[in-house]
């Protein structure tokens, strides 16, 4: 079976290049906001809360933000990336070429994945201005980080195939998926939480995220390391079969 | 010729119910220019979508240079480029780049110097580092075209090229088919003008209400179809026909001035010397005479008119 290996790169190059036309939305907006994270709660809060498990509070949410910059960027780059052409009906042009539904999400995620990793790793830079930073394990750290972009990337996809309109492309990541990254322990350890709380917290998935990743970086973890990857893993096939499901179907692409 | 493009028992039925196609068939002939009329709604665009991939048929078959639309698409999709009705581009592209981008995604790799010989063609050279949105309607439909061009297809889809474009763009468009044909490609143009058709056509088929009613040679429609008028000015009007002209069927028109005698010009029997000698005869002096054959499209509206 052969590749439209060109096709993937021109789908790649594209969107790639939309993020670099776009570099003050792209790249510098979200490293802003997370600056200002590190100020609000590292500096305001971090001098009332002085350290969490042995790590300093400002250190200590270093890898919850990372995260929330991952999944709302992964999730907006990929959405946006695969609604605007259906938006503006440019997208027939992919859909009459010859290349397969599994080229043209390696083209698109692969896209959107890279441009959250880059955003990870400049914010990663940009926190160890205000903090001391080390990582345990850098390997289950990159491992983490790129998982996540990939698998966000996809769940985005899936959003920018199913909505039809800009109000439904910004419901899921604004009414869910941010709720989810704040109270999933960005800010702060699961274990501070009273009981039942923790109870409750153990259903949101991004727990499991930020947890394994914190790992990563100062070997303290709310739940198993194990279980974090599997959770991931497990998300990621679910979104797998969703996209499948959807181009079998020509779901919101073909009549 | 040889067929390029065949098309069996096509059917189309959308989720709303609304059945777009009929069982249609059809064989395009490598290297024809084909024109499908047909009014608002009949399937034309429905049609296109189908062996471009973009829309799925619900029964019947498309292959193109013998593979099949769906199981081989890659093969079929890379000989045909699709010029869309509608002016769907990107705004903030550069012309050159989404050039490239159609190149690529057809799986061509980039070739600089073919991509530069087309847009020159389409005079659109100068405008290549110009961003879509700064361009006019026309050069924003030529570079519909480029792109659709760029990865050197065989067959060419252009649906509705000329909807909404200003007489000299539409007959620049006329001479770029006239001669993207020459160069090799076949050319399948859906239209609502039927001088369009009459133009640049080899063949023409007419769609409406997803049946394809008619196709043949454009000529041979006309031939077939067609109706032949001859109008008779008489220098003194009357006011009726007289008794020794009625076997002609003429009618007199123009307050009583003119005899106009419509005729299938297949009809071997018709005597138009001995009509003359008829009108002679009657006593009628002849002021002028003129002959007028029915256009593509009165048969056009002639057909669709009866399917409904």
């Amino acid at each position: 079976m052969s590749i439209n290996i060109q096709a993937i790169k021109v789908i790649y190059k594209y969107e790639m290049l939309r993020a670099w036309e776009t570099m003050l939305q792209s790249f510098i907006s979200p490293v802003i906001s997370t600056a200002l994270y590190f100020v609000v709660f590292g500096a305001a809060i971090g001098s009332r809360i002085q350290e969490i498990e042995g790590v300093p509070y400002g250190t200590f949410i270093v890898p919850g933000l990372l995260m929330l910059a991952l999944l709302t960027q992964s999730i907006a780059n990929a959405s946006f990336g695969i609604f605007f052409p259906k938006f503006t009906g440019t997208i027939y042009e992919v859909m009459s070429a010859p290349i397969s539904y599994m080229e043209i999400l390696i083209g698109y995620v692969g896209a959107a994945a890279t441009k959250s990793l880059i955003i990870g790793f400049i914010i990663l830079g940009t926190a160890g201005f205000f903090v001391p930073l080390e990582i345990a394990h850098p390997i289950w750290m990159l491992s983490f980080l790129i998982l996540t972009c990939i698998t966000f990337s996809l769940f985005g996809f899936i959003i920018g195939l199913w909505a039809n309109n800009f109000e439904k492309l910004q419901l899921i990541p604004m009414l869910v998926i941010t709720p989810l990254v704040f109270l999933g322990g960005t800010f702060y350890s699961v274990s501070m939480l009273p009981p039942a709380w923790q109870t409750v917290t153990l259903f949101n998935p991004v727990v499991y995220l930020i947890s394994g990743f914190r790992w990563s970086f100062f070997e303290v973890a709310d739940v198993s390391v194990g279980i974090s990857l599997a959770v991931i893993l497990l998300f990621l096939a679910i979104c797998l079969m969703i996209v499948g499901w959807m181009f079998k179907t020509g779901y919101r692409l073909k009549q | 010729m040889q067929t390029i493009v065949s098309i069996s028992n096509l059917s189309k039925t959308y989720a709303s119910g609304h059945q777009a196609l009929k069982n249609l068939s059809l064989e395009i002939k490598r290297g024809e220019i084909l024109a499908l009329l047909g009014p608002n709604g009949a399937g034309k665009t429905t049609l296109i979508s189908i062996i471009c991939g973009l829309v799925k048929a619900t029964a019947g078959s498309v292959t193109v240079d013998g593979f099949d639309n769906v199981t081989e698409f890659r093969k079929t999709r890379s000989t045909i480029g699709l010029v869309p009705q509608e002016l769907t581009l990107g705004a903030f592209d550069k012309v050159i780049n989404t050039l490239s981008f159609s190149r690529g995604l057809f799986g061509k790799k980039p070739n600089s110097a073919y991509l530069e010989q087309l847009l020159n063609d389409l005079s659109l050279w100068d405008k290549r580092n110009s961003e879509i949105l700064a361009l006019s309607g026309g050069m924003k439909r030529r570079v519909l075209i480029a792109k659709a061009l760029a990865h050197e297809p065989d067959i060419l889809f252009l649906d509705e090229p000329t909807a909404g474009v200003d007489v000299e763009l539409r007959k620049d468009m006329w001479a770029l088919v006239k001669k993207l044909r020459e160069s090799g490609v076949t050319i399948i143009l859906t239209t609502h003008y039927i001088e369009e058709a009459e133009e640049i056509a080899d063949r023409v088929g007419v769609i409406s209400n997803g049946e394809l009613l008619l196709i043949d040679n454009k000529q041979s429609i006309m031939h077939k179809l067609g109706k032949k008028q001859i109008s008779i000015e008489l220098k003194n009007t009357i006011s009726a026909i007289p008794d020794s002209l009625s076997s002609w069927s003429l009618e007199l028109s123009g307050a009583g001035g003119q005899l106009t005698y419509t005729y299938d010009p297949l009809n071997s029997d018709i005597d138009i010397s001995g009509l003359m000698d008829a009108v002679k005869q009657a006593g009628l002096s002849l002021k002028d005479i003129n002959t007028s054959q029915s256009s593509l499209e009165e048969i056009f509206v002639s057909l669709v008119k009866k399917k409904s």
